[in-house]
């Protein structure tokens, strides 16, 4: 009795606040906004729809959630043309053929064969059907849903909304689990109205001065105050500009890491080795032309 | 004095006024179903209602579905739930405000969000009426055409049946190698390997049939949008027989004519009566041959009808001269959203055909890093003849 009390009120008691904070136990910094559509997600058991520009840390937070619920992550990468075969399930059919060889010898009949071939044993879970399958809910990381076609938004649709899979030679298999889902778009096309209603949803943006210094100091811990707060208002600055490709997340702390390595203390004493450091933030030509030693360097003034 | 709205006594309950709310964010366009104001209220349960960031946050979660909806939704819920302690007599609308959606025109019932581009508390800014589409708002601008203009003394039948041949072979030319899935075939580049293994049961599992797979043509989606200010007048003719005999012939297609305005007729062009068809379409065009807002329109298409109708296998094909009286850059803001949903883009220019023409025309400059060809085009002639250049897109 007492210990179901407990259990209860562990449940009540995971707030928004703690996901947050257990998010940030793990090097995780998310934003208010994040945080409450998380915790929805894992309290009313829907699908949660990350839409944003590339390097905001969506996959990440797949990732981390599942080391904070202490939990599997199956991911599924999308791509174009990406078909059931690929994302549900697939018969093994090497082994299918040396079993039907084996039992021609055996002088088996026809219909024991078949039905053994078409059994679960023969069957590759592929990540679709692996996530259904599991004893503890997983993490289900869909990444990049806008990379498949619309043909494939069709198969999750009924996938999320019944958690089973028919397969014609075996039958209905039911979700012994429901997998956390997670699914994330870069907003390369739009998704189907259809398949946005089933998800919560947020926006990830690049985050702001006071939460990115948070992140940096995360995951690097002995980077100096100064230097830090330095790094974060150049990448900042630097996003403000019009690029091609706006430095995300994961930029900043390669440009950290590099910084450190070359032993630099301050951004603006030595523009020339601050500038060939530049190469971790500007990834296309037409970027790295624009942002010229003089510009990188009035930047680096501007945001100290 | 609290900011948060109150209700009159009288009011059915907070579940009446969640589904108040979602009539509210439905009314602004927001596409949200009858279940999603059961999840909002479960979805409010999970955390402290009385705090509004966090009630905020969880509607927002709950709510919204795109990026655009994400950004207006912060002023509709203040304008439903913080209106200045107000008293809301209502919560649930009148029936003759609900049923509105059920009896708009046909071309309004195709999704078309009456009143959506202003905020929920600001009222639309007088752009929004110039570009948008709507018959029934009564408007001055000082660009438009207001003679009435009969295209039937434009466009010949003759025309038509001859663009219907024009219009199909583009089509079959258009066709798409892309797709990435396989389907049964007698002669495909990869084995299908579930097919076989079931034919080789019957023969003692030895794989005596091959059975192979491919990879099928898709046919893509042809978007035609076709300019019909003062300057292309004389074109008009053949473009319009054009874009008739292509609703004719291909069923996916989709047209748009635009001059100050934009104005979808593919449900008229897909008129039987082919000379009724274009009758019908003059009906729908007053401002032909007026000014001309390139940028505008493009920008109308591509935040509207793109979303719906244009994706990674659509052809986008503009029929302009590029001659715009608003300022360019949006043509090129335009395109370079429309082309990121994937589609191809084509811009057939009249006057290209000239010996000494030179895409200086600023709109022009502006669209073409955007292009994926830029061709001339006058004649129906002109038109047949893309026919191998296009095939190799």
């Amino acid at each position: 009795m007492a210990r179901w009390v407990l259990i209860h009120l562990a449940a009540i008691d995971m707030t928004w606040i703690t996901l947050k904070s257990r998010l940030a136990e793990k090097g995780y910094v998310a934003s208010d906004d994040l945080a409450v559509a998380l915790q929805l997600a894992l309290s009313l058991g829907r699908p949660l729809l990350l839409e944003g520009a590339a390097g905001v840390g969506k996959t990440e937070i797949a990732r981390t959630l599942s080391e904070v619920e202490d939990t599997r992550l199956i991911r599924l990468q999308c791509y174009e043309g990406l078909d059931a075969a690929q994302a549900i399930y697939e018969w093994n059919y090497q082994r299918q053929l040396l079993t039907i060889r084996a039992a021609a010898e055996d002088g088996e009949t026809g219909k024991e064969v078949e039905q053994r071939i078409f059994s679960r044993d023969f069957l590759l879970e592929r990540p679709l059907m692996a996530a259904i399958t599991q004893d503890t809910p997983p993490v289900l990381l869909i990444d990049e849903i806008d990379r498949a076609d619309e043909e494939f938004e069709a198969f999750l649709l009924e996938i999320l909304s019944d958690f089973q899979v028919s397969i014609p030679e075996l039958g209905t298999i039911k979700a012994v689990t429901r997998p956390i889902v997670i699914l994330t778009s870069n907003g390369t096309r739009d998704l189907s109205d259809a398949l946005r209603r089933r998800c919560l949803y947020t926006y990830v943006d690049y985050p702001d001065r006071l939460t990115e210094l948070a992140i940096l100091k995360a995951r690097c811990p002995d980077i100096e105050a100064r230097l830090g707060e330095q790094i974060i208002g150049f990448v900042q600055k630097l996003r403000e500009e019009e690029l091609e490709k706006t430095p995300g997340i994961a930029e900043m702390l390669d440009f950290a890491a590099a910084l450190m390595g070359l032993g630099i203390a301050d951004l603006t004493e030595e523009p020339a080795v601050m500038h060939s450091t530049l190469t971790t933030l500007l990834k296309t030509q037409s970027d790295q032309a624009q942002i010229t030693r003089e510009v990188a360097g009035r930047i680096a003034g501007r945001a100290a | 004095m609290s900011r948060v709205t109150k209700f009159a006594a009288r009011d059915p309950g907070p579940s009446a006024r969640m589904a108040g709310f979602i009539t509210h964010l439905r009314e602004n366009g927001l596409r949200l179903g009858v279940a999603e104001a059961e999840i909002a209220l479960a979805a409010l349960a999970q955390v402290e209602a009385i705090n509004v960031d966090d009630s905020r946050r969880v509607l927002r979660a709950v709510c919204t579905g795109c990026k655009e909806e994400v950004e207006r939704f912060d002023d509709l819920f203040d304008s439903y739930w913080m209106d200045m302690g107000r008293v809301k007599q209502r919560v649930i609308p009148t029936v003759s405000s609900a049923l509105n959606d059920t009896v708009h025109s046909s071309r309004d019932a195709k999704g078309e969000e009456a009143g959506a581009s202003g905020s929920a508390s600001a009222p639309d800014s007088g752009g929004g009426d110039v570009e948008s589409d709507g018959t029934g708002r009564l408007i001055a601008t000082d660009l438009r055409n207001l003679n009435q203009r009969d295209l039937r003394d434009l466009v010949r039948p003759d025309e038509i049946t001859a663009s219907e041949e024009v219009a199909r072979r583009i089509g079959a030319a258009l066709s798409d190698k892309r797709s990435r899935r396989r389907i049964a075939a007698r002669k495909g580049d990869r084995l299908h390997f579930r097919k076989t293994i079931r034919q080789s049961l019957a023969t003692g599992g030895e794989p005596l049939r091959l059975l192979r797979k491919r990879r099928p043509d898709r046919t893509r989606k042809i978007v035609a949008l076709c300019d019909v200010s003062g300057s292309m007048t004389v074109y008009a003719q053949v473009f319009l027989a054009f874009l008739a005999g292509l609703m004719r012939v291909d069923k996916s297609a989709d047209a748009y004519l635009f001059h100050t305005r934009l104005v979808r007729i593919t449900d008229v062009l897909r008129d039987k009566d082919a000379i009724r068809a274009i009758g019908r379409m003059s009906l729908m065009v007053d401002g032909f041959g007026g000014g001309s807002k390139i940028g505008p329109s493009l920008m109308r298409f591509a935040d509207s009808y793109a979303k719906r109708f244009v994706d990674g296998r659509s052809v986008v094909m503009i029929l302009s001269d590029g001659y715009d009286t608003k300022a360019p850059a949006l043509t090129g803001l335009a395109l370079e959203k429309l082309r990121k949903r994937g589609c191809k883009v084509i811009w057939l220019n009249p006057l290209k055909g000239w010996s000494d023409y030179a895409p200086v025309a600023a709109g022009m400059a502006a669209a073409l890093p955007h292009l994926d060809a830029f061709k001339s085009a006058n004649t129906l002639g002109d038109l047949a003849a893309l026919e191998k250049e296009l095939a190799t897109l």
